[in-house]
């Protein structure tokens, strides 16, 4: 079998939209950007991504990228002569993904609530999985960590960006990346990589960098409550600014969201269950304009306020873009809510999502909320003349169910 | 050096630490506010505009996008960073340093040169300003509303110079770049071309792309100067002028897309018909495009100059990308091609490339203007129409220079008087042009919609989507 190819992004210029002003020419300082009478090209082998070039240009022609494999760029040769950007190159689809067995046993675990790995919506995108694997991971620069649970919040959840700089790696909202902790464990082996979704839209965390966000809790005990400190999210909460992360992926073919224009999206999430459904509302956030029609609901159940991750960004959304449902079950003086109590108040609500056909649904959160929303779900059919069991394979049937719980 | 927003000049000239100069320029300051509110966009006043604002001339900071009240714009004063060591790179003083000082003896030219400069700048603002009214899209009200405010900034930056530099008679300067009017008969803007109409929109991306190209090389002759402040200043209006070219380029782009979409859908040329259908033909693309192609090109001036001669070898004035020529930058003995009329014939003639300087650099300009025609050309024929746009022969329509006592038609034909009378029609806009694009001119606001006349664009600004809300109306 031939090595692996190395996906990498390479910057280019789109030669139908520049306007040959060679400002970018003179603002970088590599020199990496050069040009003849047709047109202005960038040096694969000098250009070091640092963006520089980026917001000067003022047609946007040279914020473009294509994946290549790194031994076979596009040459400034090449370049020269092109009218328009070549297509996106498709990795080889021969080459079947290389899943470690931890991100497989982890996959059938968290789907197990849908019934294993099921197809994606008709019209999601087309995921990349694999491309980068325990033996050869990407590596990542963080840009950004914040905590984003109050201080004095009994969890601390925080926010992380990575930074893959040339390197690609192309993610899908509800798509997963691993991260492998430093160091080995206490019987001297590599510690085991452990899966995070991604919490930021295909377009990136920034739109139009190639970074991503993860929303990652650190742990401090076992489900028991027994004291634990958790390898990876520890290391990842302490990352600072600069620090390189190892990172395998991407991984999921299923959770993916639809991007047919009126397809609507009920969203259930408990905690960090919350990543996935920040990376598909800010999709549709970011297309608003388009009106593309279709319903954003969301069920987001927490502690209390101060533990609900994005409170702020979630609450400043247009109530016409999305039907927001909080459900809190620790707020001192009044009584417990969980999602699936929210779930039963909007019963005309969800009922009419799920026989829309069109609606795709989402359930992403600890183990425990799946019977719960299950039966919540059940009830809701009940006061409504459905039947649960048969509107929940129809569903699946349709690819309309999408759980990943842990 | 990050640029200080909380002084009421924003600058990153260290302008606090020179208290005379700070003082003349606040007391410049509201009349050039006056000038906006009175010559500046009209109906301006309440739009909330997404405009970009350098907050520093780093490359991570000059494009800094926000909306913002139009009269709120923080016009500033912003200066490339100096490069160390920097020296005279032309003419007589080639390699002594640059000068961070005006040179006694050159004064009364490089103030001359940056009155000129700073001239054109209030005089485009006070061209374009009634064309808001008639915007064809938010996306084109706001990129207008740019080229506006950076056009006043560019005022700004000529007017620091006349009075860091230039005493008593840089601010008498500052002060009559703001009294004279586009098109004044009694105190007129300097140069022909900044006293015409910009009536329409055809005419304003004509603008941006040819005579704001002019304002490319002027400003890139004048980056070279040996006078630092200068250099520094045109670089970072260079930054600028960019945005303008894409502004005009992509907006003459655009018309000629959904020309062509018409033309297809519709499968005719005949311009009656594709009038009727509320496009502009492009045959009369073609006479804009010839019209304003020979008036920008009389703003280089005469083809053989002595003053050319003396700007560049007094190191004032280079030429275009100076630095990356190779050769020994005096042009004691070049020569450079010229053209002139003889009898019935244009012929070329060999001149010292010094006394040529004029025309070498409206030959890059020519050659710039050229690159972006053929990019143009790239619509028709990617939508399979024969149609291509040229530009016409450099003496076409001439009132400065060697053709200016002659007729020369596009193709570089010497007529008669009777000829050009009988046939100039074809080649350049007539009042029935004119009167049809002006009909085409209602006000388009909805956000995502654009005038029938032209096409949206391929993509919105700083990543927003084309039916963005780019300006607000409150």
């Amino acid at each position: 079998m031939n090595a692996p190819s190395e996906l990498v992004r390479q910057h280019l210029i789109d030669p139908e939209i520049c306007i040959r002003c060679n400002t970018c020419e003179e603002t970088c300082p590599k020199h990496a950007i050069t040009h003849d009478t047709r047109n202005y090209v960038v040096r694969f082998e000098v250009c070091e991504n640092c963006k520089a070039c980026i917001s000067p240009c003022p047609t946007g022609a040279i914020d473009n990228y294509r994946r290549v494999d790194k031994s076979m760029p596009h040459p400034i040769e090449a370049q020269f002569g092109w009218d328009s950007l070549p297509q996106e190159s498709e990795p080889d689809e021969q080459q079947a993904p290389d899943i470690p067995d931890e991100v497989a046993r982890i996959t059938e675990i968290a789907t197990a609530g849908q019934g294993g790995p099921a197809l994606p919506p008709w019209s999601a995108a087309h995921p990349y999985v694999g491309l980068f694997t325990l033996a050869r991971p990407a590596i990542a620069t963080v840009t950004g960590n914040h905590r984003l649970t109050a201080e004095g919040a009994s969890s601390a959840i925080h926010h992380i960006v990575l930074d893959f700089g040339q390197t690609a790696f192309p993610v899908l909202e509800g798509q997963s990346l691993g991260i492998i902790p430093p160091g080995l464990d206490a019987s001297g082996r590599a510690h085991h990589v452990r899966l995070y979704s991604v919490a930021s839209p295909r377009n990136g965390e920034r739109t139009g960098y190639n970074n991503v966000a993860l929303t990652v809790k650190r742990v401090l005990a076992d489900r028991e409550g027994n004291p634990v400190c958790g390898v990876a999210s520890n290391y990842i909460c302490d990352l600072a600014k600069g620090d390189k992360v190892r990172v395998v992926g991407p991984y999921g073919t299923s959770f993916l969201m639809p991007n047919h224009p009126g397809s609507s999206i009920m969203m259930i999430c408990t905690g960090t269950g919350s990543a996935p459904m920040r990376a598909i509302t800010e999709r549709r956030r970011r297309r608003i304009a388009l009106k593309e029609g279709g319903e954003l609901a969301l069920f987001f159940g927490a502690r209390v306020p101060e533990e609900l991750p994005y409170f702020g960004p979630l609450m400043k959304l247009p109530k016409d873009f999305i039907d927001i449902n909080l459900a809190f079950s620790r707020v001192s003086g009044q009584p417990k809510r969980y999602v699936q109590d929210v779930i039963r108040e909007r019963a005309d609500k969800v009922a009419a999502l799920l026989r829309d056909d069109n609606c795709y649904i989402y359930i992403c959160g600890l183990k425990s909320m799946e019977a719960g929303v299950n039966e919540a779900f059940a009830d809701v059919c009940r006061t409504q003349g459905m039947d649960w069991s048969t509107v929940l394979a129809d569903l699946k049937q349709a690819s309309r169910y999408h759980v990943e719980t842990y | 050096m990050s640029i200080n927003y909380s002084e009421r000049i924003p600058n990153n000239v260290n302008l606090a630490s020179n208290k005379t100069l700070q003082r003349a320029l606040e007391h410049w300051q509201p009349a050039f506010q006056e000038w906006w509110k009175e010559m500046g966009p009209e109906d301006s006043k309440s739009l909330d505009v997404y405009l970009r604002t350098a907050i520093s001339v780093a490359p991570d900071g000059w494009a800094h996008y926000d909306h913002v009240r139009m009269p709120d714009y923080r016009w500033g004063i912003f200066l490339a960073p100096a490069e160390s060591g920097r020296k005279v790179n032309f003419g007589a003083h080639k390699g002594d340093p640059a000068w961070q000082e005006v040179p006694g003896e050159y004064r009364s030219t490089l103030r001359r040169i940056i009155v000129t400069q700073g001239d054109t700048e209030p005089a485009s603002v006070e061209q374009q300003r009634h064309l808001g009214l008639t915007c064809p899209s938010l996306y084109d009200l706001r990129n207008i509303f740019q080229v506006n405010v950076e056009e006043g900034r560019h005022l700004w930056a000529m007017v620091y110079l006349l009075h860091a530099y230039f005493g008593r008679d840089g601010r008498e300067e500052a002060e009559a770049l703001l009294e004279r009017r586009s098109g004044d008969a009694d105190n007129p803007r300097i140069l022909s071309a900044f006293n015409e109409k910009t009536p329409d929109w055809l005419s304003f991306f004509m603008f941006t792309f040819i005579t704001d190209r002019d304002g490319k090389f002027q400003l890139a002759a004048l980056a070279e100067s040996g006078f630092d402040p200068l250099s520094r200043t045109c670089r970072f209006m260079l930054t600028e002028e960019a945005h303008h070219l894409f502004v005009g380029e992509s907006g003459i782009g655009r018309i000629i897309q959904r020309t062509c979409e018409m033309m297809n859908q519709h499968k005719t040329d005949d311009p009656a018909k594709l009038r009727a259908l509320g496009v502009i033909d492009l045959p009369t693309i073609q006479k804009y495009l010839n019209f304003h192609f020979s008036v920008t090109s009389d703003l280089y001036g005469n083809e053989v100059s002595s003053n050319a001669a003396s700007f560049y070898t007094n190191g004032l004035k280079g030429r275009f990308e100076e630095t990356k020529l190779a050769d020994d930058h005096k042009l004691d003995t070049g020569k450079y091609a010229v053209m002139e009329v003889v009898g019935e014939d244009i012929v070329t003639k060999h001149v010292s490339a010094l006394t040529a300087l004029n025309e070498r650099l409206r030959d890059d300009w020519v050659k710039d203007v050229a690159a972006g025609v053929s990019r143009w050309n790239k619509i028709p024929e990617k939508a399979g129409i024969p149609f291509r746009f040229k530009l016409p022969h450099k003496g076409f329509h001439r009132r400065i220079g060697a053709f200016t006592e002659h007729h020369i038609n596009p193709e570089g034909q010497v007529l008669s008087e009777a000829a050009w009378t009988h046939q100039h029609k074809q080649w350049l806009p007539v009042e029935e042009d004119h009167m049809y694009v002006r009909s085409l001119m209602g006000r388009v606001t909805e956000p995502g919609k654009y005038a029938n006349w032209i096409a949206p664009p391929a993509r919105g600004i700083n990543h927003q989507a084309v039916n963005f809300e780019y300006v607000r109306f409150s």
